[in-house]
């Protein structure tokens, strides 16, 4: 019942999206997600969606799975994009009551719309193509420069890896607790939301107990295995930065320039 | 009386990438007053069979029916009659302890009987006598916390938690995995005296052949979720080919009996204890003689 979360899920693949080094990956798709909101034009929108639907046909992710990423998001979409109709003085479209639809607002509706699918789609495509370990092994490798002011990246990423790796165990385990009490005759699904809420505590006791139990029985097995931090701590994969990513950062830096153009100089 | 499955399907997650079958056409029949085993290795489907058994899963295709009565109800009244089956069939999952909650064995017990909508003289009564039957003395165990007793008495108090739904069909997902050996003898006799003095009929999956031999008057037997036999332990067990395809061996009574029978020695293969298995070969080798 609860296997149907798509958002921060990867996806296997070899395309070059999942080659390219994950920091590089990780600034590009920064940049970009700032480029969304400094170009706010309907050229330089076509560019940039262009990009996106370009980049994800060639990640070979299955684009029914990549829209499936926008679907816990689909309210909050919608809800702007009614609330920008209304709310922008203008040319009057359509009258109801004290409402009035003007074409700026439908303008800026659909551009606030576009805004939000461009950064959803684009920020899954990141987690789509990058699996979870090489994500946090690119944070801390960004973060590496802040440790001098006191900044624990290798204990952050760590953490972020320990997270990422325990939220499907999470999840199986909420599942099985829920059939357990349902089997009990425990109701998840009828009643006020606050009688659903204090029906969630046989599952929310049990669901704890086996966090914090896990969390103990992870420490102590890192433990012995010597794990004591990040200082003087080496890996196995060390990332690299090649020619794939010049190439990628040298055709982000094309599209960028052609934005520029595209908003200023015409 | 009984529960039928017909040719269940059922999959995981259709129509994405990660579509999986879990099971395929299974028809099972689990009579009433029986003592059924399901058996089968990791991942064949044993778990998920038992998930259909009161309704958790819906197959994706055909039927499962608790007395008659199927547990997908296409109408109001139907589906009414389908939770009025669903609540015939308690249902134990691995590693029962891990769901408990309250702060007192007595509340624990008596969550299942309050959402059941009985009144509060009646819940007590059921969470007493079902204390006592798990082997709990109700009047020392009922304030105490659930999380301050020790492995054993934690998943009796599990399991005492569904017996007090008063159920027909008791379904139990490997009920000794984790117990110590005392433990684990503990708790089969208990399971026993539920199906001899209380008549419960017993389904339960277990992974020790020895266990299946000495409990279980009918095998379900999954591999790769079909079902490849069901039958009486003496013919799954007589079905090696069967047996090793799904990853498992005849319990070390039957292959000993065998061994000497494939030796010459005139004994017969049936024998459900080691004290049986005494016996066989004593009839055998005084006909030998």
């Amino acid at each position: 019942m609860l296997n149907n979360i798509a958002i921060g899920q990867y996806f296997p693949g070899n395309s070059i999206l999942h080659r390219l080094d994950p920091r590089v990956k990780l600034v590009l798709l920064l940049v970009y997600l700032a480029e969304v909101f400094v170009f706010s034009n309907a050229r330089s929108y076509m560019i940039l969606g262009a990009t996106a639907g370009l980049l994800i046909w060639i990640s070979g992710v299955p684009f029914r799975m990549v829209l499936r990423s926008l679907k816990p998001l689909w309210w909050i979409i919608l809800f702007t994009f009614i609330i920008h109709l209304f709310s922008h003085p203008g040319t009057p479209l359509w009258t109801i009551g004290m409402f009035t639809m003007t074409w700026e607002g439908v303008n800026q509706g659909v551009f606030i719309s576009l805004r939000l699918i461009l950064l959803i789609l684009m920020s899954s495509l990141l987690t789509f193509t990058t699996s979870p370990l090489r994500l946090t092994d690119a944070l801390e490798s960004l973060l590496n420069p802040l440790k001098r002011f006191g900044l624990p990246a290798h204990e952050l990423a760590m953490m972020m890896t320990i997270a990422l790796r325990f939220i499907p165990t999470l999840i199986e385990e909420t599942d099985k607790i829920m059939k357990a009490q349902e089997s009990r005759g425990a109701d998840f699904s009828t009643g006020s939301v606050l009688s659903r809420l204090r029906n969630m505590v046989p599952v929310l006791v049990p669901l704890f107990l086996s966090a914090f139990r896990r969390a103990d029985e992870l420490a102590m097995a890192m433990e012995a295995r010597g794990y004591r931090g990040g200082i003087g701590r080496t890996r196995m994969k060390v990332l690299q930065i090649g020619s794939v990513d010049y190439l990628a950062v040298f055709l982000f830096l094309l599209m960028t320039a052609a934005l520029c153009m595209i908003s200023w100089a015409g | 009386m009984s529960i039928e499955l017909k040719e269940v399907t059922y999959c995981y997650m259709p129509g994405t990438p990660y579509e999986r079958y879990a099971l395929r056409q299974v028809s099972v029949s689990i009579q009433d007053g029986s003592f059924t085993a399901i058996a089968g290795h990791t991942g064949s489907g044993k778990s998920t069979l038992v998930q259909h058994l009161n309704g958790l899963l819906q197959p994706s295709s055909g039927q499962v029916l608790v007395d008659g009565i199927d547990l997908k109800g296409s109408d109001k009244e139907a589906r009414a009659a389908a939770k009025a089956a669903r609540r015939r069939v308690g249902m134990v999952f691995q590693y029962p302890e891990q769901q408990l909650f309250e702060e007192t064995v007595e509340k624990d017990v008596a969550f299942g009987p309050k959402n059941q909508g009985l009144d509060p003289g009646l819940v007590q009564g059921r969470v007493e006598e079902a204390m006592n039957l798990v082997g709990l003395d109700y009047a020392s165990f009922r304030n105490r916390s659930p999380f301050q007793l020790s492995g054993g008495q934690k998943r009796r108090a599990a399991i005492a938690g569904v017996l007090a739904l008063h159920p027909r069909y008791l379904v139990l997902d490997e009920p000794t995995a984790g117990l110590d050996p005392c433990g684990r003898e503990d708790l089969i006799r208990m399971i026993q005296k539920l199906h001899r003095d209380w008549k419960l009929t017993i389904v339960f999956i277990s992974h020790s052949m020895e266990d299946v031999a000495r409990l279980a008057d009918s095998v379900i037997l999954m591999n790769h979720g079909e079902c490849v036999i069901q039958d009486d332990p003496d013919t799954v067990f007589s079905r090696d080919d069967l047996l090793q395809a799904a990853g498992l061996r005849p319990p070390h009574i039957q292959r000993l009996l065998r061994k000497l029978q494939a030796a010459g020695v005139p004994v017969q293969t049936r024998a459900k204890n080691i004290e049986e298995c005494l016996a066989r070969i004593r009839e055998g080798l005084k006909h030998a003689q």
